[in-house]
């Protein structure tokens, strides 16, 4: 146990829980904007598998990972489109459709990857920037400013978020719309555009989620996502639907399972007991519900389609 | 609006899901004819490889039979208003426990084993069902995002258990390590019938849960709360229906037919034992998300739900054939699968509506009895998701 007190296990558990709650952050984001304004999609996971493996083997062929991302945020894109259309015009069950995309995503990625690549082969990953002077800071240098160009990126995305959701016209529409629709459309907001909108955001970013995971892992495998996109969505409740709540959120989560990863490799924990020890996640997850439960309650209209004058 | 149009409508309605899986099979072809691979041929197999033989339909009947349970159980908790997407957990939490009282209960004979196993698979999905709606009721976490999260655990728990505790001796005596229990008692295997050598009781257990969870639903004091509590949980509550308890209820219900499923997956299976690959979808088969397609498919009915799930195990089973004849990796089968999802959810307003409504010309009269003519009559469509609440 004492292993994990050295510097370099704990710069490595602080270092790696930031890389591992980028993903989650920036789908949870995406899917803060759907279920701010009404909309769960729960198709995260599905959007995240596809970004990922579009982003991979776009790499795999030009050897650039912007190029890559790109690829990812079309992707993204037209899933987030389909989403919009599924559970805004067509007023699909969201706790159902999601798990269609879900399924299709995890297959077709497979499938593709399968039929078009076959075995694993490593990519090149994100550029490193060491943000002058400050990553020369003993300890917080490793842990904080050694990073990819993308995790920067994503951080910053956070005040971004805030400001669009709290200070901007269609931040308050989003809001007006998700917690009063009928309220909003009398108002003369349409629901449907924003709700369209606010949609393909959240697929946008899943779809760029799925993109950074696999190119910063420099691989992708099938179902490389394993369920994180799931947890990217509990996680939106976790931060009771603001932004700088779900950084906490998902910084706890690439935390804990950094330490879980370090714990293995260090042989605190059995290989025996590593199956037990994969749970943490969800099991964390199922009580920061509880938790968030009692005291947030999520956006009115969440789940609930709208339909004028119904 | 006059009966024959009522007629017409429903037929019209039935037709919905059904052109949405026709919808789903156009892309698929797309995707088909993408990869380069023989479309015709392929679903020319699709149909044939799903019915077109005695040996085809036995897989179709022992595939549907998973789908069957945890499709009546999605249409209790959702005519409790409650989405339960945990089917996945429960099949593995039942198959589990029910592999935990076969590996360690005496040899009792096949008149005990079998209905020992049964319940321990029911009560193994019972509990796995009963702690999101304990969370629903009296935390208000959201059931949706519990059951996924159980869905996950259950899933590490079953390699846990089969990769450690449970596995067979033999695997680790040759170091093989196979995550598999050893062949479980013989008496509890599901007796094969028909002479196949393949088609157990497995699929006649499954038929009859769906005329027990009709009958409890619509000729019962519970299946009433349920309902009660579905259509409307704050006059429910008025009227002194305990609703908490109710929807702890139907979950734990939903989830006790899911975990019969994962029963009779382990005692029916050839190998008669439980294996995992690492995921679920290798124990169930997405049985667990499925069957609430075939729910859908069913118009939420327990007994429209028998046809629907022999269908949609026809396309799984056709899906199969497919992939085998044109050399396409089996993951095609999981994007097909989403397709249907997609296409089948996508749907249901227009089926739903079709079934609700009458006629936009009679919306401008003043017709008001309209409508309860078309909500009679065994597939009631009510809104099991509550939106328009």
């Amino acid at each position: 146990m004492s292993d994990l007190f050295t510097q370099s296990a704990i710069v490595a558990v602080v270092a790696g829980g930031i890389r591992l709650a980028v993903p989650l952050l920036v789908a949870s984001l995406g899917e803060t904007y759907g279920q701010r304004s009404g909309v769960l999609n729960l198709g995260v996971d599905g959007i995240m598998l596809l970004g990922a493996f579009g982003g991979y083997y776009t790499v795999l062929k030009t050897g650039s990972p912007w190029i890559g991302l790109l690829v990812g945020v079309g992707i993204g894109v037209i899933m987030g489109l389909v989403s919009a259309l599924m559970a805004v015009t067509l007023k699909a069950e969201q706790g159902i459709s999601g798990i269609g995309v879900f399924l299709f995503g995890l297959g077709f990625s497979d499938l593709l990857f399968q039929k078009w690549v076959g075995t694993p082969r490593p990519i090149t990953k994100f550029p490193k920037l060491d943000i002058p002077g400050l990553s020369d800071i003993p300890w917080l240098g490793e842990m904080f400013f050694q990073h990819s160009v993308v995790i920067y990126l994503a951080f910053a995305a956070i005040p971004l978020s805030m400001w669009v959701i709290n200070k901007t016209t269609f931040g308050m529409n989003i809001r007006a719309v998700g917690e009063n629709p009928e309220a909003a459309d009398s108002l003369g907001v349409s629901v449907s555009r924003i709700r369209w909108a606010t949609v393909t955001i959240g697929g946008t970013l899943a779809g760029i989620a799925g993109a950074i995971l696999a190119i910063d892992l420099g691989i992708f495998q099938q179902n490389i996502t394993n369920a994180q996109g799931f947890i990217a969505i509990a996680l939106v409740y976790f931060g009771a639907w603001r932004p700088l709540g779900i950084m906490l959120g998902s910084l706890l989560y690439g935390l804990v399972n950094a330490l879980v990863l370090q714990m293995k490799v260090l042989e605190i924990i059995p290989t025996d007991w590593s199956d037990i020890a994969a749970m943490t996640p969800a099991v964390i997850t199922i009580l920061a519900l509880v938790v968030v439960a009692t005291r947030f309650s999520p956006p009115s209209a969440l789940t609930k389609p709208f339909t004028r004058g119904a | 609006m006059s009966l024959e149009d009522v007629r017409r409508r429903r037929v019209l309605a039935y037709s919905v899901p059904i052109l949405a899986v026709l919808g789903a099979l156009v892309i698929g072809a797309i995707m088909l004819v993408a990869l380069n691979a023989d479309v015709v041929k392929g679903f020319s197999k699709l149909f044939t490889g799903a019915f077109g033989s005695g040996s085809a339909l036995i897989e179709t009947a022992l595939k549907a039979t998973p789908l069957l349970f945890v499709g009546v159980g999605i249409t209790i908790a959702f005519r409790a208003n409650v989405i339960n997407i945990g089917g996945e957990g429960q099949m593995v939490a039942g198959g589990l426990l029910s592999t935990i009282v076969a590996l360690n209960a005496p040899d009792l004979g096949p008149f005990v084993m079998i209905p020992l196993v049964m319940t321990a698979g029911l009560v193994g999905g019972a509990i796995w069902g009963a702690i999101p709606g304990a969370l629903k009721a009296y935390y208000g976490v959201n059931e949706i995002l519990s059951t996924i999260m159980l869905n996950v655990v259950a899933v590490q728990l079953m390699n846990y258990l089969l990769r450690g505790p449970l596995i067979d001796p033999l695997e680790v005596e040759r170091g093989t390590r196979i995550p598999q229990t050893e062949r479980l008692v013989e008496s509890a295997d599901l007796p094969r019938i028909l002479g196949s050598g393949r088609f157990h009781i497995g699929p006649l257990i499954a038929i009859l849960a769906a005329v027990v969870a009709y009958i409890l639903l619509w000729r019962t004091p519970i299946g009433y709360r349920i309902r009660a509590v579905g259509q409307n949980a704050s006059a429910s509550r008025y009227a002194g229906i305990p609703v908490k308890r109710t929807v702890v209820l139907a979950l734990t219900m939903s989830g006790a037919l899911c975990g019969l499923a994962g029963a009779v997956l382990v005692f029916g299976s050839e190998s008669h034992r439980m294996v995992t690959d690492g995921s679920t979808a290798g124990f169930t088969g997405s049985a667990g998300f499925n069957g609430i397609v075939a729910a859908l498919f069913g118009g939420l009915h327990p007994l429209w739900t028998i046809p629907a799930s022999f269908l949609f195990g026809g396309l799984l089973v056709g899906g199969l054939a497919l992939q085998r004849a044109v050399q396409v990796p089996s993951a095609l089968i999981l994007a097909l699968n989403g397709l249907v999802v997609i296409f089948v959810v996508s749907s249901d307003r227009f089926r739903k509506r079709l079934l609700e409504r009458p006629p936009a010309v009679i919306e401008d009269g003043n017709n008001t009895a309209a409508p309860a003519a078309t909500a009679t009559g065994p597939p009631e469509a009510t809104d099991p998701g509550g939106g328009d609440a």
